[in-house]
């Protein structure tokens, strides 16, 4: 009926040096997944919108449509 | 002042610490009352988390168990495997295997949420029914068909979101 002596120290300090690295490493994955699967798309998106705007005409159309309040559509 | 009523603490659903609380000489054959435990006095229990109880489960020993008890006192080396066993029978009533056995408990648990949210499901059912007023008139097909031409009107969210996906030249979605 002898079984090891199980270990008694250490148990604090043996978790930490496992999981603070493993923290470590799925923040950055995380975030490295955020800025190219999020942010960078986004900023594509942005940038190929405002390429070839012209805001005059969107704001025509708008006017058209008859959603301002200041001015009606030109017809009126 | 510290009296537990066994029939407090029984149930559907047995809890063993609640179970190991009443003392084996406080739990009832059958057909007797049972007796209240004394909460004043020392407990005993089996608990994973606080190993060791106020007081052994046996306290009240036979003559072998006596000697058995004098031969604790000497080196530990000379008891055989069954002494051992025996002695920690006389503190212990249950091993933490035996403890720590699993139960089928889960089983009724889960069957009555179920039976809950059904039954709250037909509830519901007949409140959309019976209770709700009308619905107001923003929710009619012709009011949303409206609603959604002017969003697209208005440009909402062009660049990503919603009107981004709707094709201004052909009138129809992307």
């Amino acid at each position: 009926m002898s079984l090891p002596k199980p270990v008694m120290r250490g148990l604090l300090g043996k978790r930490l040096r496992f999981h603070i690295p493993l923290a470590f490493a799925f923040a950055l994955v995380a975030g490295g997944l955020i800025k190219y699967g999020v942010t960078e798309p986004r900023k594509r998106a942005y940038a190929e919108f405002y390429k070839n705007y012209d805001g005059v005409k969107e704001f025509n159309h708008m006017r058209e449509a008859g959603v301002f309040q200041s001015v009606r559509p030109s017809g009126e | 002042m510290f009296r537990l009523t066994a029939s407090r603490v029984g149930g559907l659903l047995a809890r063993r610490p609640a179970a190991a609380l009443t003392a084996a000489s406080s739990r009832p054959s059958s057909g007797e009352v049972s007796r209240p435990v004394d909460m004043s006095r020392p407990q005993y229990w089996d608990r994973r988390v606080s190993p060791l109880p106020d007081r052994p489960f046996r306290e009240a020993l036979s003559a072998e168990d006596k000697a058995l008890k004098q031969k604790e006192k000497g080196p530990w080396g000379q008891l055989s495997r069954e002494e051992k066993i025996a002695l920690y029978r006389i503190s212990f009533q249950l091993t933490y295997p035996e403890m720590n056995q699993s139960s089928s408990e889960w089983k009724t648990v889960l069957g009555g949420i179920f039976i809950f949210i059904g039954l709250t499901g037909l509830l519901v059912i007949w409140q959309s029914y019976y209770v709700y007023p009308p619905q107001p008139l923003t929710f009619d097909e012709d009011w949303r068909a409206r609603q959604l031409q002017r969003m697209l009107d208005m440009r909402v969210n062009p660049v990503e979101g919603f009107s981004a996906k709707w094709d201004y030249e052909k009138g129809q979605w992307k």
